[in-house]
């Protein structure tokens, strides 16, 4: 599977959530298929997308927060798992594209190109429900069942390493960061009485 | 154990006073009775944590989601953290309100601890984090309003550190 076909195929739900994207290829990818003021792309800091959304699911219970990590990000975090677990947001949901590489600096091969299996991690960790989805119409169903399902979901794709001709946005990350806060504190004001 | 409960419970109630809703901490001794307020607290979100730079995530979450939050962690904690600290706080303009328990510094008697002790405050500076020290009770609700207010205003992170004098009866 392509990452940008998948990306495509949940696009329909990502448009209307809290959407925290690690760096490189998969940034790119949604931001091309159109970005939302809703959308997060951590350019950086890699492995912090998941405590990122972590974060804001439990500063924000009534919404849901989408995570798109990747096998490298993940494997610099693998912590996160049981945090995550310790925690169970209902309202968090994580999507881990499994391309076996380190794409964007040169798609060298991660641990996952020999054998770690980020699937069995997370179920190990107490991530209460884990799913693996390896076509676009299977990840889009994962994804719809995991968000009506309230239950803290984990979702790992393989995908093919390939990734974006060109990884430029023009998008400046703070311009990114102030858009998305003002986008959160819009929802908030709209749904929510503390 | 001698890690004095009055002054954790001045620190906490200074950390109430600020409107913080989320810790996220990594235990450490002279941690213990804040993380134990944190938890028996029913208005206080607290995330206990594998590693500390996964507070650096959650805390830019919070803020992002507009929820003031602090973290607890030992200064080794921070010198774990760096990385994040400055490929998202510094990098996204993310204010942190980071309380540091400064081991290594005078009167350690954990060898242990003296190496981070001797580096903590060198590399708050190289990465131009502003730093206040607690090390006296009057001190503490005014000097951590006055760091949260600052990180707020300069949307940087703050350090406050977190003294033997202050943590520690012996």
């Amino acid at each position: 599977m392509l990452r940008a076909d998948a990306l495509q195929a949940i696009y329909p739900e990502l448009e209307h959530h809290i959407v925290v994207t690690i760096m490189g290829a998969v940034a790119v990818e949604l931001y091309m298929l159109g970005h939302r003021h809703n959308f997060f792309y951590l350019e950086h800091a890699m492995g912090l997308a998941s405590s990122m959304g972590l974060g804001i699911a439990l500063a924000m219970p009534e919404h849901k927060v989408i995570v798109i990590d990747g096998d490298g990000s993940l494997l610099m975090n693998l912590g996160t798992l049981s945090t995550l677990a310790r925690y169970k947001p209902g309202n968090l949901l994580h999507i881990v594209f499994d391309n076996e590489s380190l794409l964007s600096v040169g798609g060298f091969p991660t641990a996952t190109a020999t054998g770690t299996d980020l699937t069995g991690i997370a179920r190990a960790s107490g991530v209460p429900s884990v799913l693996e989805a390896h076509t676009p119409d299977s990840l889009k169903t994962s994804v719809s069942e995991a968000l009506a399902s309230n239950t803290l979901t984990g979702i790992v794709s393989k995908v093919e390493a390939t990734g974006p001709k060109s990884f430029h946005m023009d998008l400046p990350l703070l311009e990114n960061r102030f858009q998305f806060k003002r986008c959160l504190e819009a929802m908030q004001r709209h749904t929510h009485v503390r | 154990m001698p890690v004095s409960v009055t002054n954790s419970k001045l620190i906490y109630d200074a950390l109430k006073a600020c409107d913080v809703k989320i810790i996220s901490a990594l235990p450490e001794t002279w941690l213990v009775h804040l993380i134990r307020m944190a938890e028996e607290d029913p208005d206080m979100t607290l995330v206990r944590l594998a590693k500390e730079e996964e507070g650096i995530g959650i805390s830019a979450g919070a803020h992002l989601a507009g929820v003031n939050s602090a973290l607890l962690m030992q200064n080794h904690g921070f010198l774990a953290s760096i990385n994040a600290i400055v490929s998202l706080a510094l990098l996204y303009k993310i204010p942190l309100l980071m309380l540091i328990s400064y081991r290594g510094h005078m009167g350690e008697k954990d060898p242990w601890q003296t190496q981070g002790g001797l580096v903590t405050e060198p590399i708050l500076r190289a990465i131009n984090i502003p730093i206040w020290h607690l090390n006296n009770p009057p001190d503490v609700h005014r000097r951590l309003k006055d760091a949260q207010t600052l990180a707020h205003a300069s949307l940087h992170p703050v350090a406050v550190l977190l003294s033997r004098e202050l943590m520690w009866e012996d």
